[in-house]
């Protein structure tokens, strides 16, 4: 057995997690989630806030990152529609705008009445990270004269009284990288004592957990927080629980679970050859 | 290459026959079902010019039925995905579902791609680099098109020559605004910078990378300095003994509070070189070292996560809208 696993071709470790992952997608397993503090806090903050907030939701992430983040960042969509928040939109990625692109097709296939202009907008690209936000702090149509259709800000009855973004009420980060969270927090949380909470991929988790609860207001670390996120909307508005594409994240924890029981029986069995390999001379 | 990277021939046979298989069930399912293919119903728009005008003085223009629209009325055609569960022989048969070939090849052109990236995992090999390639260039012309559309002309031609922009690219645009002589600044570390590709005189775009470097170290660091020292510091200020709402000792906010301040000093401490790590100093190092590990342990753990997100997503990709086998 030990010479077997020793000799064992790699390749059947990525057989292996392949159907560790693709089994439970076919099955469509799914297992129920309890709703942690983080995705908890998260949720009030954007739940408390009186209907029709101003919010500002900024999709630093490109397609690269988009199984991990575009359901927490459609769950943002979604719970904001439902409580008729005023949604604005912007990426500090080129290919952010694509995803935030994703997220107005769902306003407009599920909130039909919302109206763009009125309930929610988009801005541009704008190359500069840091800078960019630095600057909307301050003069937001010095940076964007424009929306992303090519409409003056004056002329969009949701931007014409927006000075800057420190007339939103709430900041909304899904972040998968530089610029990304820690932008925000340096250029707009932290100076301005604006509200923010952030979405993030799991790389960059740990990084943001020490901004809670003064410079953050809740963190939503990679897919399995966004499955909490997810049901703990569900909890509360029973329309989004019954459509299944409000479901992404938590359908998504089921390949997890199987495939992270593999990773550590991998790690047992690795350590177990080392270790014998060690007492062999064979290390 | 290490012995587990090297093929082996009867692993190379199973792995043939994996793929033939594969094939083939591809290729039944194909001519069994709509696999792989996207149909679309068509939604028809008609607006019709009222002859009124806003406060803006433009055109108001109003809805009305597509199959009464003329002419002079403003018509387009816009599609929708059916989705595989809702498509009936009945919406083929009426017409209501047509295949559309341009998303069919699209569907195709991704599933392909996606493959030919997965296939690294037996090893490197040609279809890999080509997608490789592919991602890259079209990832940079789109980067270069959207920079050039949505920055460089709303934010630089349109501040300097707002008229001309108005009219050649941007209609909503003020064209009474007064042209913002101060983007000339920029506009010129543009020309500068790009003069490393001329024959001579490359040395005239250091100034602007020189430019650009100091702005961007001086951001970082006000940011930094606010955002990660000093309010890093305050959060860290904590009280070890930690009552609740009523007086009453809460014990494990206060094991909290101890943890990470025993957790911050150690980790200091293990990053503290100037003092050799004997003794005391050791022995507190070595705990910074654990909690070190377990930060990086959680990282790691997170890592995996995510890589498995993108993978679930990509299969469902491949099962769902490519093969519907779900």
């Amino acid at each position: 057995m030990y010479r077997i696993l020793k000799d064992l071709d790699r390749r059947w470790i990525f057989l292996a997690m392949f159907l560790a992952v693709a089994i439970p997608v076919l099955a469509r397993l799914v297992f129920p989630e309890v709703v942690s503090k983080q995705a908890k806090m998260v949720f009030d903050a954007i739940d408390d806030l009186p209907d029709g907030s101003n919010i500002l939701l900024a999709f630093d992430f490109d397609p690269a990152s988009q199984g991990e983040l575009l359901p927490m960042a459609q769950a943002f969509t979604r719970h904001c529609s439902i409580k008729g928040h005023k949604q604005y939109y912007m990426a500090l990625w080129p290919l952010g705008s694509p995803m935030v692109d994703l997220s107005i097709d769902t306003i407009e296939d599920e909130y039909p009445d919302m109206v763009y202009g009125e309930d929610y907008m988009k801005f541009s690209y704008k190359a500069g990270g840091e800078a960019v936000i630095r600057m909307i702090m301050q003069d937001l149509r010095g940076m964007f004269p424009l929306d992303s259709k090519g409409t003056q800000l004056d002329d969009i009855p949701m931007t014409k009284n927006i000075k800057n973004i420190q007339d939103m009420d709430l900041i909304i980060n899904v972040s998968a990288g530089d610029p990304g969270t820690k932008q925000w927090v340096q250029f707009a949380a932290t100076p301005f004592g604006i509200t923010t909470v952030s979405g993030c991929t799991g790389v960059q988790a740990p990084q943001m957990y020490p901004y809670i609860p003064e410079q953050l207001a809740g963190v939503l670390g990679a897919i399995k927080a966004a499955a909490e996120y997810e049901a703990a909307i569900d909890e509360v508005y029973p329309s989004i629980a019954a459509n299944k594409k409000a479901q992404e994240a938590k359908r998504r924890m089921g390949p997890q679970l199987v495939a992270h029981s593999m990773m550590i029986v991998f790690i047992l069995v690795g350590n177990w050859i080392f270790f014998v390999a060690r007492k062999r001379g064979e290390a | 290459m290490s012995d587990t990277d090297k093929p082996n021939k009867s692993n190379s046979l199973i792995w043939g026959i994996l793929f033939v298989i594969g094939g083939l069930m591809l290729v039944w399912s194909m001519s069994t079902s709509r696999t792989g293919q996207v149909w679309v119903t068509p939604e028809h728009h008609a607006f019709s010019d009222t002859g009124e005008v806003n406060d803006n003085n433009d055109a108001v223009w109003k809805s009305i039925d597509p199959t009464a629209a003329t002419t002079t009325d403003i018509t387009w055609t816009t599609y929708e995905v059916v989705p595989v569960s809702e498509l009936i022989p009945a919406m083929i048969d009426s017409g209501d579902a047509t295949l559309s070939w341009s998303r069919t090849i699209g569907l195709w052109l991704s599933a392909i791609f996606t493959l030919f990236i997965l296939s690294f995992l037996v090893g490197d090999n040609p279809a890999y680099k080509f997608a490789e390639a592919m991602v890259v260039g079209t990832s940079a012309g789109y980067v270069l098109v959207i920079s050039i559309w949505d920055v460089f002309i709303p934010n630089l031609l349109g501040k300097l020559f707002p008229a001309m922009v108005q009219g050649w690219s941007l209609p909503g645009m003020d064209a009474s605004a007064p042209a913002e002589l101060l983007y000339i600044i920029p506009a010129l570390l543009i020309v500068m910078l790009l003069w490393q590709l001329m024959p001579s005189g490359g040395w005239i775009s250091r100034w602007p990378i020189a430019f650009f470097i100091g702005v961007t170290a001086g951001y970082r660091m006000i940011g930094y300095v606010e955002a990660d020292l000093v309010a890093q510091i305050k959060a860290g200020m904590v009280p070890l003994w930690v009552t609740g709402d009523t007086g009453e000792f809460d014990f494990w906010l206060s094991f909290n509070a101890c943890l990470l301040t025993i957790a911050t000093l150690s980790a200091m401490v293990y990053f503290f070189f100037s003092i050799e790590h004997k003794g005391l100093v050791g022995k507190v190092a070595k705990v910074g070292i654990w909690f070190l590990m377990i930060t990086f342990g959680a990282s790691f753990g997170y890592t995996v996560m995510g890589r498995i997100a993108l993978l679930a997503q990509r299969l469902e990709f491949l099962f769902g809208d490519w093969l519907h086998l779900i």
